[in-house]
C-alpha cells in the first residue's frame, strides 16, 4: 500500500458508483453507502437527500469498529455483518475488502433476504474494484505527484483568513 | 491515513485530539464548532454518557477550502479520556493522519498526563504508528486556572521531543485555532512529501 493514504481514482469511483445504483434497484433499497473504513463517504446512491452522509459514515464506522473490537475480545476473526431493524427503516451494514463499508437502508418494500442477496454479488464487485484501486496505489500513479507541488504557500493560504 | 479522491477531487485527513479525562478535548471541538461559518462545517456528534463524558467519540467534520484544486477537509475526533475506555480510543487512533495531545495544566493532573502520554504512545505503536513520526502537536490547556504548572515545567513532562505546542482556555477559545492549524499544517504537509514517493 502506497505510504499512508488512501486513493480513489475516477475510474473505480465510477466503477463503485454503478455497482451502488444497481444494488440499490436490485435491493428496493432506500439508500446505499459505501463508507471508507475510517469514516469517509465514498460513494452514494439512491433517496439520500435528507441523509446526513458524513455523520452517518462517521458513526458507520465507528459502529463496525467497535463490532470488530469485540470480535477480537471474543477471539472471532470478525462479524462479517449486521443488521439493525427499525420501524420504518432497516440498516444492513457489511464490510467489503477489508477496506470498506457497505450500508444499505431499506424499508417494507424490500427484505432482509433479499437485500443479503443481492449485498453478496454487489460485494464480488466492490471486492474487484478495490483490488484493482489497491493495484493501481502501488503501481504509484503520477496522479500522486499533484501533491508534491503543493507549496508551503499554498498551505499557509488555507489559513489565511 | 488520508483519503485522497481524484474524481471528486477531495481530501479527507483524520485528526485525533487525545488526553487525560476532562482535559479539555470536547471543549475544544465545540470551540471550532461554535467559531466556524455553517458552510465549513457538518453536525458536530458527541457520543457521551448521561453525564456528559465522552463515551465513544466526538465527531467535527470542516472544509478548509481548496489546495491545488482539491477540497480539504479535516474529520476532528476526541477519544473518551477515563482511562477505562482504552478499548474504544485504540479504535479511534486507527487512520490517524494528525494528533493533539491536550495536557490538563493542573498540577494535581500531572500524573494523568504522563499516563495519558504513554498510553497514547503504546495504543499508536499497536497499530503500526510512530508518534515521532506522525503530525503530532501538544496543547496545555487551562492556563486560566490557579493550579496551573507553569509552562517550562509541564513542556519538560509532557513535551519531550519539542513539537509545536501552544497555550490554551479552550472555553474561551485562546490557543484553540492556533493549535488546530499547527496540526492540520502539519498534516498537509506531510501528505506533500508522500505525494514524493
Amino acid at each position: 500500500m502506497a505510504g499512508n493514504q488512501f486513493l480513489m481514482f475516477e475510474e473505480e469511483q465510477r466503477r463503485i458508483q454503478e455497482a451502488c445504483d444497481l444494488l440499490a434497484r436490485a435491493a428496493n433499497a432506500e439508500a446505499v453507502l459505501v463508507i471508507d473504513k475510517n469514516g469517509q463517504e465514498i460513494a452514494r446512491s439512491g433517496d439520500t437527500d435528507d441523509l446526513d452522509v458524513t455523520s452517518l459514515s462517521s458513526l458507520f464506522a465507528g459502529n463496525v469498529a467497535a463490532t470488530g473490537g469485540i470480535a477480537k475480545l471474543l477471539a472471532e476473526k470478525e462479524f462479517s455483518g449486521q443488521f439493525h431493524e427499525g420501524e420504518k427503516t432497516n440498516v444492513h451494514i457489511s464490510l467489503v475488502a477489508q477496506r470498506a463499508i457497505l450500508v444499505v437502508l431499506f424499508d417494507q418494500r424490500s427484505s432482509l433476504g433479499l437485500v443479503r442477496l443481492r449485498v453478496k454479488k454487489a460485494s464480488e464487485e466492490l471486492t474487484r474494484i478495490f483490488e484493482a484501486i489497491v493495484r493501481k496505489m502501488n503501481q504509484g500513479s503520477a496522479q500522486t505527484q499533484v501533491f508534491s507541488e503543493i507549496t508551503d504557500d499554498d498551505i499557509d493560504n488555507l489559513f489565511s483568513e | 491515513m488520508s483519503f485522497i479522491n481524484y474524481s471528486s477531487r477531495e481530501i479527507n485527513c483524520k485528526i485525533v485530539y487525545y488526553g487525560p479525562g476532562l482535559c479539555g478535548k470536547t471543549t475544544n471541538l465545540q470551540y471550532v464548532y461554535n467559531k466556524t461559518a455553517p458552510d465549513a462545517k457538518g453536525k458536530m456528534i458527541s457520543l457521551a454518557t448521561e453525564t456528559e463524558r465522552t463515551l465513544f467519540f466526538d465527531f467535527l467534520p470542516l472544509s478548509l477550502g481548496e489546495i491545488r484544486g482539491f477540497k480539504t477537509r479535516f474529520h476532528l475526533y476526541t477519544v473518551p479520556g477515563q482511562v477505562f475506555y482504552d478499548a474504544s480510543r485504540k479504535l479511534i487512533l486507527k487512520g490517524v493522519d494528525g494528533v493533539v495531545f491536550v495536557a490538563d495544566s493542573q498540577i494535581e493532573r500531572m500524573e494523568a498526563n504522563i499516563e495519558s502520554l504513554d498510553n497514547l504512545r503504546t495504543n499508536l505503536e499497536e497499530q503500526g504508528y510512530n508518534l515521532d513520526k506522525l503530525p503530532y502537536v501538544v496543547q496545555y490547556n487551562k492556563r486560566d486556572l490557579p493550579s496551573a504548572v507553569p509552562v517550562a515545567e509541564l513542556k519538560a513532562v509532557v513535551n519531550p521531543t519539542n513539537v509545536p505546542d501552544f497555550e490554551a482556555v479552550a472555553p474561551t477559545g485562546g490557543g484553540v485555532f492556533d493549535t488546530l492549524k499547527a496540526v492540520a499544517k502539519l498534516v498537509l504537509t506531510e501528505l506533500k512529501r508522500g505525494g514524493n514517493g
